[in-house]
């Protein structure tokens, strides 16, 4: 297995065993966190920028972590601290960002495409942090690391995906890991906010939560994509806490051994209610702990070795 | 292009055997020793001491894997990606670790996994043993103990074979 990636922009660009590569990788990183000494040489000298035009704890935090017990540098930049609020473009910060030499650039931003567009111009690598309502990979993978670590496997599994689907880069990146297996995918929420040609990927949908969550080994929630005008695709969020709120009532419905997914931030009490989010089902710390380990690992494989 | 047996199966097995007394005979014991092997064959030499050990002593030491890949000072000119666990389950502090591995040749993996061993704790000793010492050293490391001792040309390869992964026990020289 060879990895001869520059950038990581989507999922939809890896193929199966490439992700089982950076799932692998993962593995032997995810030890690392729990030493007494958390770092290893393995990025000595290296430089990674997070350029952040989107809030973001985890995500960033992560990556920033993640180069840190690697040994890289890392410089963040959030677009309220950087010059685009003089005028600058994307492309100009890029381009004097890359003047400095880092050796990767993590970034978020609202338009889809934004790092693609960075790792055509760059020679250093692009991480998508989060473009739009495009892709997120390094959520995707390490869900799909939470998942084979819970489950020990990812065939056979049934995944409901329930909530925001059509503005959820979440979805979509899960979407693109979960299709390479032999899983089951599921998706609900209102009929306004799922994209009606999901199914010609091999998505099923189900407007009934009750429905969707029955049998299912992996339910996974997403919140409401304010910030891409998710509110006004629903009559109240009131309805939507009702309709598409996970309760305890829904985990009964799926298998005893169910696990509870959610990509954070949370919002308690409208798509998942305290109970669940903080119940034993619950895997959502772990997602941010395997986060680290991912990300560390997709590090390692961009930039810790020449191509 | 002619392959050279260093030592055969037999020679293998008594080779172990005596880098098995002259580890107990230098530590006086085997108390608070404990063996960490060099992926991958490293490992399996470390499971043959153990075994060889437990028969002298009647004690079981503690074996661990180390995988020196992200303490590589080449780690950007590798070729294969993958960095396999690293699973040491046992407290390295204050004990004497024997590092095991199956052959010495620039002294660059010891260093690597000199480093790795110290980023999780500090033993008192850590001594080296080595199947096959082939020389050409780059750095001033050198084993404590050598199974043998054979000065290689450069295009010589010196390849070790463990009959848990290779399928018989052998060293031979391989001539490109």
């Amino acid at each position: 297995m060879n990895w001869d990636k520059k950038d990581l922009l989507g999922i939809k660009e890896l193929s199966r065993e490439e992700i089982l590569l950076v799932l692998d990788t993962a593995e032997s990183f995810k030890d690392i966190s729990k030493r007494e000494i958390k770092k290893v040489p393995t990025l000595r000298g290296k430089t990674v920028i997070t350029l952040f035009y989107e809030p973001s704890t985890r995500t960033r935090t992560s990556f920033e972590i993640a180069a840190k017990r690697m040994s890289a540098d890392t410089i963040n930049i959030s677009s309220s601290t950087s010059s685009s609020v003089k005028g600058e473009t994307l492309k100009d910060t890029a381009r004097n960002l890359e003047s400095m030499r880092p050796d990767a650039i993590v970034i978020r931003h609202s338009m889809p495409g934004a790092p693609h567009m960075l790792a055509r111009i760059l020679d250093s690598s692009v991480i998508n942090g989060g473009d739009g309502a495009h892709e997120h990979p390094t959520q995707a993978l390490l869900d799909l690391f939470t998942i084979r670590e819970k489950k020990g496997r990812i065939d056979g599994l049934k995944v409901a995906i329930i909530g925001d689907i059509a503005h959820s880069r979440v979805a979509r990146s899960n979407f693109f890991t979960l299709s390479h297996f032999d899983t089951e995918i599921i998706c609900s929420g209102p009929p306004t906010m799922i994209p009606p040609d999901i199914e010609g990927i091999g998505v099923k949908i189900e407007y009934n939560m009750n429905k969707a969550v029955k049998g299912a080994d992996v339910v996974m929630m997403l919140r409401i994509q304010k910030e891409r005008g998710g509110i006004s695709f629903i009559p109240s969020v009131k309805e939507y806490a009702t309709l598409y709120g996970l309760r305890k009532e829904h985990i009964e419905k799926a298998k005893k051994d169910v696990i509870i997914m959610h990509p954070g931030p949370m919002n308690r009490g409208i798509e998942i209610s305290d109970e669940v989010a903080d119940g034993p089902y619950s895997v959502i710390l772990d997602q941010v702990e395997n986060g680290l380990a991912v990300r560390m690992a997709i590090l390692y494989l961009l930039i810790g070795r020449e191509s | 292009m002619k392959n050279k047996v260093l030592l055969d199966k037999k020679a293998v097995e008594r080779t172990v055997t005596r880098m098995t007394h002259e580890i107990l005979e230098k530590n006086q014991g085997c108390a608070s020793l404990s063996l960490i092997g060099i992926r991958t064959r490293g490992i399996y030499l470390a499971n043959r001491l153990q075994k060889k050990i437990e028969v002298i002593e009647k004690t079981t030491l503690p074996v661990g894997i180390l995988d020196i890949t992200m303490y590589r000072d080449d780690i950007s000119t590798l070729k294969s990606p993958v960095i396999k666990k690293t699973d040491i389950p046992f407290d390295v502090n204050d004990g004497t670790i024997i590092l095991i591995d199956d052959v010495m040749h620039t002294g660059r993996t010891t260093r690597a996994a000199i480093d790795a061993i110290m980023d999780l704790g500090r033993p008192r000793k850590i001594q080296l043993a080595v199947l096959v010492d082939r020389g050409d050293r780059e750095l001033p490391i050198h084993p404590d103990y050598a199974g043998i001792r054979y000065e290689a040309n450069p295009e010589e390869e010196v390849l070790v074979r463990l009959h848990e992964v290779d399928g018989k026990d052998e060293v031979v020289i391989v001539r490109s």
